[in-house]
């Protein structure tokens, strides 16, 4: 009796767990299916926006495009100087923020001891990546154009943006010096070699493809920096180029360019937003989906080449 | 020059006197240890893990030196200058030009078979490339490597198997004319075939240097060592010919881990 | 031995070269030290020009003004400069963007974390990292051509410039910065957890939400708060859709100035250096620097504390 009494309460038990388990299995189902939504719906809409602008900017890629200045007339404006600007804003960048980046990242991993100095510069390194871009710019405003007496011009530019893409290139050294096995390092001393030879011929030469990938979104990252130089006062209509870099008479180097005014592509874009006629809205389409072009397929070379270094290099 | 002999009339190449070693959080992990070296002799260090055997050894070319807090007492003599080259005033880099190491994993640089050998070469200032090529061809015969490596001395030695890459090791440690070699359980990580390979190498390089060697495998020191010390503890328990150590110990704690009773 | 017999010269160049060694590796450390301090020089940099430049407004207009005035008219004949109006404008927008990009980015990252196959979340964090590279004018563009007019066809009465586009664009861009760092910091609940939990029957839902959310919450809030950092200093999405007029209003259909939409719009005039308005700028860049400032101390300490945990 007891027995049979208690054999359909198990049973009972045992279906009510089932249907218990149904119901948390139906849970877990909705949330994927809200996740993948959630997901597909961001990269969906992105995706839309990104081929309107797209196909907004496509009637203006045109060499024209390329190679004219800004004008008033919309249909015969183009980003010359602004592309020609950008690249030699990103040339002072790249000169001023690798070395010093590099420098600072070997520092902090190889030879600053624990101790308070290096606590204030980490937390310095941190706190510089999170302050809003355009506070380097009342920064480079105040500081380059002002106190340095550098003016509006291509160097301002280029060492602003250097400032804001110091903390990305050393993150980026430091973590890539950080995966070098210590008997990699124990080998080099052991053969004799001094703390500076270990570090330039073994520490820098493997954590190059970690720098590079730091460097690449670092210029990413600047190419479509806006706020920092509309804020050094850059101008906005540029109708001239800087002189050029290289000349055909010796010494062939000419430094003039560096004081040069000049605009920048983000720059040209905001421009033409800020026009009423719908045709400049065109033109901002057309250098927005060149500058969306340019950061995605540099950034995408960055996650390349890192996805490769972590499947390459097994210690 | 006073020669240091012992009674068989062997030089003693090097000597730890009362060494004691702390590192940096204060453990002492070598208590007292003096044991000398013996030139082209193979002196063979065992013990259980974790008795100092591997701290002694780093001791050598100062190791240590690397990692902030560590510390050392007492001497290691070098001779026949009569350095300690534990002393502060002597520079450990100058030390790890006379005294080089192989270690427990092969270890070589993500540089090319050539590079590695030449590595050493290149630190002590050496630039010219026709000593360059004459020196790495001579130390990868030493390392009986030649044969295997010769046609493709620019490949990375990454791709080379783990018991080339452990005598590539020795060839860059052999390139730059040590006076000792510090190998540390050098065979722990590879095959059977490969452990003879390298201590066949051994026996043929103690004809030119003094080796010293940490190994967790007995019948390894039983085989290729000329002397054996057997550490427990951070203390040397007994240091003599390996002969003598391995049939007839005097210490009791040595026959007992020799016999498998222990460690 | 070649060495046996080592003569005294040879010693004695070889302590040499020492010496002239050792000078070269000091004066490298020297100029490494160097590079590295840099980014002291810099962040006092930014506190001396920021503070240089304010102070001289602030013998214009006390601080009590600048707090509590609502009104910002430094253009007009009578001249007000309070704060407050341009802190509405930045609170609000960055209101918007959380309620988009909160929930949203807690999604993404539970997702990613607990649910997604390793092949997905292999294909799915790439494309986020290249989100987060997307210059901020592009998205401004979004905002005032694309979102705003599907906007006004729902609300026919929206201004064209107002602060709910922007925040809402605004959202957009900071999901994935929320979804990377909670991702990161539920990875990072040991593994060891989540046995426990699924080992007592737990479904992948009730694992997530009940053993793994709470073990990383303050990895989550972290986020939100380095997230909400972002948004108060995010500058061109704003400036191009939210409107450049200063309003003290925290209604989102209206159109108003930001802290930082003030600023540029200051910079694209005729700045007169050493003017109170050349001034201002830097007395709203001080306010801005110090509400990041705080933002980002209160995320690093609450992101240390969890990374402690474990």
């Amino acid at each position: 009796m007891v027995k049979n009494k208690k054999q359909p309460a198990v049973i009972k038990d045992l279906e009510s767990i089932r249907a218990m388990i149904r119901r948390h299995k139906r849970n877990d189902l909705i949330f994927a299916a809200v996740g993948m939504f959630v997901i597909a719906s961001l990269t969906i809409t992105l995706l839309v926006l990104f081929l309107d602008l797209i196909l907004d900017g496509y009637p203006r890629f045109t060499l024209d495009f390329f190679t004219n200045y800004p004008s008033r007339k919309p249909e015969i404006a183009g980003i010359l100087s602004a592309w020609v600007g950008s690249s030699l804003v990103l040339l002072v960048t790249f000169f001023v923020a690798v070395p010093l980046g590099i420098a600072a990242g070997v520092y902090l991993e190889e030879y600053a001891k624990k101790n308070w100095t290096s606590d204030i510069i980490e937390i310095n390194v941190s706190n510089l990546a999170g302050v809003p871009s355009i506070i380097y710019g009342l920064l480079a405003l105040g500081l380059f154009v002002y106190a340095f007496g550098l003016g509006q011009s291509i160097l301002s530019a280029g060492l602003t943006l250097a400032l804001l893409m110091l903390p990305i290139v050393i993150v980026s050294t430091r973590e890539a010096i950080r995966a070098i096995p210590i008997h990699i390092r124990e080998a080099a001393y052991a053969v004799g070699a001094t703390k500076w030879q270990v570090v330039y011929d073994h520490v820098i030469q493997y954590s190059y493809g970690g720098i590079l990938t730091g460097v690449i979104i670092g210029m990413a990252r600047a190419i479509g920096e806006t706020a920092p130089i509309i804020t050094i006062g850059a101008l906005t209509f540029i109708a001239f180029l800087p002189p050029t870099p290289v000349t055909v008479d010796p010494p062939f180097l000419n430094f003039e360019w560096l004081s040069s005014g000049f605009t920048v592509l983000p720059i040209q874009m905001f421009n033409w937003i800020s026009r009423p006629q719908h045709a400049f809205h065109i033109n901002a389409a057309a250098t927005g989906a060149i500058i969306i072009i340019l950061t995605a397929l540099m950034n995408g070379a960055a996650i390349k080449l890192r996805y490769n270094i972590r499947k390459k290099i097994k210690w | 020059m006073v020669m240091h002999k012992n009674k068989h009339n062997e030089t003693i190449k090097a000597e730890a006197k009362n060494l004691n070693f702390f590192y940096a959080d204060g453990t002492q992990a070598l208590k007292g240890v003096t044991l000398p070296i013996y030139e082209n002799k193979i002196t063979a260090l065992i013990g259980p893990s974790g008795c100092g055997k591997s701290t002694f050894l780093r001791s050598f070319n100062r190791m240590h030196d690397l990692y902030p807090g560590n510390k050392y007492e007492g001497e290691i003599i070098l001779y026949p200058d009569n350095t300690n080259i534990l002393s502060k005033k002597v520079d450990p880099i100058e030390v790890r030009m006379r005294i080089s190491m192989v270690f427990q994993k092969p270890n070589p640089f993500p540089k090319s078979i050539f590079e590695n050998v030449a590595y050493g070469l290149r630190v002590r200032g050496e630039s010219n490339k026709r000593v360059l090529d004459d020196k790495v061809e001579e130390a990868l015969k030493g390392a009986s490597l030649w044969n295997e490596v010769k046609d493709r001395l620019e490949d990375l030695a990454f791709n080379l198997s783990g018991g080339q890459q452990q005598r590539l090791c020795i060839a860059r440690a052999l390139a730059t004319d040590p006076e000792i070699m510090l190998f540390d359980e050098p065979t722990s990580a590879l095959d059977p075939i490969a452990t003879m390979n390298i201590e066949e190498l051994m026996s043929e390089l103690k004809k030119k240097l003094s080796i010293l060697i940490v190994t967790h495998n007995m019948q390894q020191a039983a085989r290729i060592s000329d002397y054996t010390a057997y550490m427990y503890l951070g203390e040397l328990v007994e240091h003599d010919d390996t002969n003598k150590i391995f049939t007839n110990p005097s210490k009791k704690e040595t026959e007992d881990y020799i016999t498998g009773k222990f460690g | 031995m070649n060495t046996s017999v080592m003569p005294q010269t040879i010693i004695s160049t070889r302590l040499a070269k020492n010496f002239r060694r050792n000078i070269m590796e000091r004066m490298i450390e020297f100029a490494l030290l160097c590079s590295a301090a840099f980014a002291v020089f810099v962040t006092c940099a930014i506190v001396y020009v920021l503070v240089s430049e304010a102070i001289p407004f602030f013998q214009h207009v006390s601080i009590y003004d600048f707090l509590t005035d609502t009104v910002w008219t430094p253009n007009y004949s009578i001249k007000h400069y309070g704060i407050m109006a341009l802190i509405s404008g930045t609170l609000t927008t960055t209101f918007i963007a959380l309620i988009v990009a909160v929930p949203l980015g807690t999604i993404t990252a539970i997702y990613l974390s607990e649910f997604a196959s390793h092949k997905v979340r292999e294909t799915a964090k790439p494309i986020l990292e290249l989100l987060v590279g997307v210059p901020t004018v592009v998205f401004g563009y979004f905002a005032l051509m694309l979102v705003t007019p599907l906007l006004q066809k729902i609300y026919p009465d929206l201004p064209l410039f107002n602060m709910l586009g922007a925040g809402i664009v605004m959202g957009i861009m900071i999901v994935p910065y929320i979804a990377s760092l909670a991702e990161d910091s539920m990875r990072a609940v040991p593994m060891a957890m989540r046995e426990g939990a699924y080992a007592m029957g737990a479904t992948r839902f009730q694992t997530a939400i009940r053993v793994i959310t709470p073990a990383a919450i303050s990895g989550i809030i972290a986020a939100y708060i380095l997230a909400i950092s972002r948004a108060v200093g995010e500058t061109m999405i704003v400036a191009i859709a939210a409107g450049q007029q200063p309003t003290f209003t925290f209604n989102p259909i209206e159109g108003a100035a930001t802290i930082t939409s003030y600023i540029v719009s200051v910079a694209l005039g005729d700045l007169e250096h050493g003017g109170i308005g050349y001034q201002s700028i830097f007395a709203a860049g001080l306010t801005l620097l110090i509400m990041t400032l705080l933002l980002n101390i209160l995320g690093h300490m609450i992101r240390k504390k969890y990374r402690e945990r474990y």
